[in-house]
């Protein structure tokens, strides 16, 4: 499939990319998690707090890759923040690059879905040091 | 113009007609592999049809005839590099190669002992020699790259360098800063100031000039063929036959021995010593007919055509001042490492696409170097001799259309 830059780099996708959402540190977080696209050095951490029912209370992005990558992870906080833990775990891939709504080149789904894999690691980081 | 006839030249590789998102390919991703000529792939081909079978050991007339292209493809490689008869063993790739290296000559080293490389390996020449030492509690140091210039000075491996080194690893051309190292220099100093076995990383280097190992100094020199127009999956070793002769195997199995018992074995002479098994004999062959179609065009005007289609994409680059370089913005060979000021490596490499440009992106397999730069990453182009300067006006009219999309 041809896929063209205008629809892949689309209006959206450069708002997110040059005017982030949620970018930042959370301080006292408690799940904390980074990981890194070793293919091109992508890099997202993410930080959230939760409250006592274990929602997201508080959520931030921070690092730096190409425009899907920062992107996708911008989108990803701003559609989990105040959800339940248990409710993001339901989260499918799909859902993340349906979120997106452009197409992309195979290799380009690793960078789509970065933030997405960071989230994952940091709640199971998180719920095996409560257990 | 340019020294060489790339129109006829091109008329040599099919896959340079294909179409990419509607356009014609403009293939600028040459460190990683090259394209291949008709010429290899009729070779290839010919080898399948007409003598396919195994080599030293049928007593049939395809294994001789096999064999015997098989060893004139030994000879090829030999008589390129300027090695004498028996020195290249022939290997997956300049990695397996190194590989073999560390592990061969791994066993002689002890603790305390110095392995020296450059800061600007790939991680071919660093993590094979970074686990060795790990294991063997060696030391690793680095002789430093001068960022600005991308240059290796080979006089700092004078305080480098002492009685404790015991192994020395650099590369002829990095892979991302496209400089050419004075490995000849840097070899005369270890060899004035230690017993350190010299091996050149040739992956770039020896497809890209002239390479003669016997004037370089040098007692290994891993390279690989598909970078110079061979099928993937075959590369070689240069090694100085009285090392390699005294070298154990990398690998144990057939066609590497001389005599078995259920005791023990005698193993088979240099090169074949370190050809266990099957060997890639197509491979093999298609690296000598690759060979043939390089020494025909010429590797004097092969690195005439890429300092000149360089200098001209420089000059081209130079004029946007958005463009950051890794390494030398003024002079450096046919590899070209550089980053838009404000956009991600990947996203050039995705627009540069839908034009129908190959180029890498990323850390091209150098992170330590990278991050010596801040970098983590950057879009790469590399020349070889069937590039031309109107595939360079294409680059800078996709990094207008980059610009564009990223509203700078």
């Amino acid at each position: 499939m041809d896929i063209l830059a205008e629809q892949m780099y689309r209006e959206n996708i450069m708002d997110y990319y040059k005017n982030p959402r949620n970018k930042g540190k959370v301080k006292d977080a408690d799940i904390e998690f980074r990981d890194n696209n070793p293919l091109c050095g992508d890099e997202i951490e993410i930080t959230v707090k939760l409250d006592k029912d274990k929602k997201i209370a508080e959520i931030k992005f921070d690092g730096k890759g190409c425009a899907i990558s920062q992107a996708a992870a911008s989108m990803l906080t701003e559609k989990i923040l105040g959800m339940k833990l248990a409710d993001v775990k339901k989260i499918k891939k799909d859902e993340v690059l349906e979120m997106l709504g452009i197409p992309l080149q195979p290799i380009r789904v690793k960078c789509a879905l970065l933030g997405f894999k960071v989230m994952e690691g940091g709640i199971f980081l998180y719920e095996s040091r409560k257990r | 113009m340019t020294s060489l006839n790339t129109k006829r030249i091109r008329e040599d590789f099919p896959i340079l007609k294909i179409k990419i998102n509607g356009n014609t390919l403009v293939y600028l991703d040459n460190a990683a592999t090259s394209q291949k000529p008709r010429q290899v792939i009729e070779t290839v081909r010919e080898y399948y049809e007409q003598y396919n079978s195994n080599v030293h050991r049928g007593l049939h007339k395809l294994s001789e005839r096999a064999s015997d292209e098989y060893e004139k493809a030994h000879e090829k490689a030999e008589r390129f590099v300027g090695a004498d008869n028996g020195e290249i063993v022939f290997t997956k790739n300049t990695t397996e190669s190194l590989n073999l290296l560390a592990y061969s000559l791994g066993e002689e080293l002890k603790k305390g002992d110095e392995i020296l490389l450059t800061e600007a390996e790939h991680h071919a020449n660093l993590v094979p020699w970074q686990q060795l030492a790990l294991q063997k509690k060696a030391k690793l140091k680095f002789a430093k790259v001068e960022l600005e210039e991308g240059k290796i000075d080979a006089e700092q491996f004078d305080k480098l360098v002492n009685k404790k080194t015991k192994i020395v690893s650099v590369t002829a051309m990095s892979n991302v800063l496209g400089n050419n190292v004075d490995v000849k220099k840097i070899g005369e100093i270890i060899k004035d100031n230690s017993d350190a076995k010299f091996i050149v990383d040739g992956a770039q280097g020896a497809a890209h000039r002239k390479t003669d190992v016997k004037k370089l100094g040098c007692d290994f020199m891993a390279f690989s063929g598909h970078k110079m127009l061979a099928p993937t999956g075959i590369g070689a070793l240069y090694g100085r036959k009285e090392l390699l002769e005294k070298m154990r195997p990398f690998m144990y199995g057939g066609d590497m021995i001389k005599k078995v018992t259920f005791e023990e074995s005698t193993f088979n002479s240099v090169p074949w010593k370190f050809e266990a098994g099957t060997p890639n004999i197509a491979g093999a062959i298609g690296f000598r007919a690759a060979i043939d179609y390089l020494e025909k065009v010429g590797m004097e005007s092969i690195e005439e055509h890429e300092k000149e289609l360089t200098r001209y994409a420089l000059k081209r680059l130079n004029e946007d001042e958005r463009i950051e370089f890794i390494g030398s913005s003024k002079k450096r060979a046919g590899i070209i490492s550089f980053n838009i000021k404000g956009v991600h490596a990947h996203d050039v490499a995705s627009i540069f696409d839908q034009h129908g440009i190959a180029i890498r992106a990323g850390h091209h397999c150098a992170m330590p170097l990278m991050s010596l730069y801040n970098a983590a990453g950057s879009a790469r182009m590399s020349f070889y001799l069937y590039n031309t300067k109107e595939e360079v006006d294409k680059v800078i009219h996709a990094i207008a259309h980059v610009k564009k999309i990223f509203g700078i």
